[in-house]
């Protein structure tokens, strides 16, 4: 039995300890906003929060988030607003989507740590995120829009 | 005339085989009845719950191979150079744990290492440490103990061979290694320094992993805190021969002891995690505070503190190489892949909960140990920073990417000579963890 917090729920789920964390929220959760890309924590589709940080769930076993607050793409915004989905939106960075959902997670907790990140920062924090489909150009440029929107809406109190 | 002289040396070797016999004979302690819970006070149980957690008892007395043991239960295993030992049960069983062990028969064993029924204890029961408790401290565990739920369990037998086995050597060992009773408070230095010295070489038995130890098991005297190999990890220096570039400071420490993690130098894995996590978080802050005062003494952190910026700034440099740009180093790249998202740091310092391996003890030890065990085991929220976690390589990597992978970190990461015959080293790495740790996703 592992038991941790799920978008602000409490969440018990009774699977063998070394079950990926992945699983269990898409298939025993049935959330499915989070991705299954190469099941080996090389392309970030799968990105969640752990404690607020970014973590790649199909390589983490539930074990591992015993009484973690855990956070995924269905948790950071109730309708969808967050400033990082805003900008997206924006800046309509999407092309299949597919790897969207481990890309704004990955990039809502390195606006997290960087609040004005430079092309480096989005660069070394963002590279274990691979997108088919190349939308890396946007990406950049929708992290830097929402980190204008958020310096913008904090001066404006 | 030479018939007389070798009468003589035997009479002498007869005497002192005699001698030695008297003093390695102990008489058992007679039996009692196990104590009731009201023979205590409720200030002195809560009082040992929390030296016990800070001896780390139940760590080494509660089975974790196989099947998960009731706590305190024993039967965890230990191997040693000279075999296996099982530790005993020590919750108040009469019949297989201490239930009929008297005040004195358990102090007697916390001072002296011996069994109620006069036997010699191994010195993998650190013993020799905690003889410097208190006579407060020692009634105060037992109480905790004795008023614990009481488990019917019996230990595996020890697997140490002849000689080894016999228990009669240990006296000869402690006549040289134990040095017995209460640690002498030293007038040279302030109460929090020897207050920290009385859970470090006491209670806490700091060395007991970060010392190495001799052919006979003890730890060497002329080496003390040099590090250690332990259970399939490296216990790292804790004096000044720690390699970190950045020194071990008492601020440094009271994090890593108190919350799990420092912030310039990475978290408790391993081994060091339920000293940390089922240990040191129970104590009071202060005494906390008082061990990490006692340890950057001993590394002596303020003398070589001056260094610290100039490290610091190389360390995040190389943090951010090979992230920017088109790299052709396929090395660089399963770096920047698997692991730069979460340990890449950018500015002057770390970023909290980002740990930077640049300045990372795992990094710059003699050995690939530690790092190939973080990596292929992960840090669950149980172990290190305890809101967060680290996934788990185990099936991602294989021994070749974990050998690319430590050689590139080592030549870009630290300034110290590369490590040898990595790919061999991160396979018996591998041999000793249990079990896979994650389901194949395949």
């Amino acid at each position: 039995m592992t038991t941790f917090r799920l978008n602000g729920r409490d969440v018990t789920v009774d699977v063998p300890d070394d079950t990926p964390l992945l699983w269990v929220i898409r298939d025993e959760v049935g959330l499915t906003g989070t991705k299954f890309g190469c099941g080996i924590g090389m392309c970030g589709a799968c990105t969640i929060h752990i404690g607020g940080r970014a973590t790649r769930s199909c390589v983490t076993p539930v074990s591992a988030a015993e009484g973690a607050d855990i956070t995924t793409i269905e948790g950071i915004d109730p309708e969808g607003n967050h400033p990082v989905q805003q900008a997206w939106r924006e800046i309509q960075v999407p092309q299949c989507g597919y790897c969207q959902s481990g890309q704004i997670m990955q990039a809502v907790s390195l606006l997290k740590d960087y609040p004005s990140p430079t092309d480096e920062e989005i660069d070394a924090v963002m590279a274990g995120s691979l997108c088919r489909c190349m939308t890396y150009i946007r990406i950049r440029e929708a992290i830097k829009k929402a980190a204008a929107n958020a310096r913008g809406d904090a001066s404006n109190g | 005339m030479i018939k007389r002289i070798a009468a003589a040396i035997v009479g002498i070797g007869v005497a002192g085989g005699v001698g030695f016999l008297a003093y390695a004979w102990y008489p058992a302690i007679a039996p009692v009845a196990p104590p009731p819970p009201s023979t205590f006070t409720a200030a002195q149980i809560e009082h040992g719950r929390v030296l016990a957690a800070g001896g780390y008892c139940a760590e080494c007395h509660t089975r974790t191979d196989g099947v998960r043991g009731v706590e305190l239960a024993g039967d965890y295993k230990m191997d040693t150079p000279f075999g296996a030992i099982f530790s005993s049960n020590i919750t108040p069983d009469p019949e297989t744990g201490i239930g009929h062990w008297s005040e004195a028969a358990f102090k007697r064993a916390m001072r002296k290492g011996i069994s109620r029924d006069g036997t010699q204890l191994f010195p993998a029961f650190p013993f020799d440490h905690f003889t410097h408790m208190t006579d407060e401290d020692i009634d105060a565990v037992y109480a905790f103990l004795m008023t614990r739920a009481p488990v019917h369990s019996v230990k595996r037998d020890n697997t140490v061979g002849f000689p080894f086995n016999i228990r009669l050597e240990q006296a000869g060992w402690k006549l040289l290694f134990l040095h017995e009773g209460p640690l002498k408070n030293n007038p040279k230095q302030d109460a929090e320094w020897n207050r920290g010295a009385y859970f470090a070489e006491g209670l806490s038995h700091c060395s007991a992993c970060h010392t190495p130890r001799n052919l006979m098991g003890a730890e060497k005297a002329g080496s003390p805190y040099d590090g250690a190999p332990v259970d399939n990890w490296i216990a790292p220096p804790l004096n000044e021969h720690n390699p970190t570039p950045v020194v071990w400071t008492e601020d440094e420490y009271f994090k890593y002891l108190r919350f799990g993690s420092a912030p310039l130098h990475g978290s408790a894995a391993g081994p060091m995690s339920p000293v940390v996590h089922g240990g040191l978080s129970e104590m009071p802050e202060s005494d906390v505070h008082a061990i990490a005062h006692y340890l950057a003494e001993i590394d002596h952190a303020s003398t070589r503190v001056s260094q610290d910026p100039k490290a610091l700034a190389w360390a995040m440099k190389a943090s951010m190489k090979d992230l920017v740009g088109p790299q052709v180093n396929p090395n660089a790249k399963l770096y920047a892949g698997a692991c730069a998202a979460c340990h890449a740091n950018a500015g002057p310092q770390p970023v909290e909960g980002r740990p930077d391996l640049a300045l990372n003890n795992a990094l710059w030890l003699d050995e690939p140990t530690n790092l190939f065990q973080v990596i292929l085991r992960g840090i669950g929220t149980t172990e290190g920073i305890s809101t967060v976690s680290m996934p788990s390589f185990y099936h991602s990597l294989s021994d070749a990417d974990l050998a690319r992978l430590a050689t590139y970190l080592r030549a870009t990461r630290t300034t110290l000579p590369p490590w040898t015959d990595l790919e061999k080293k991160a396979a018996d790495v591998r041999k000793t963890l249990p079990t896979p740790p994650v389901a194949s996703s395949h």
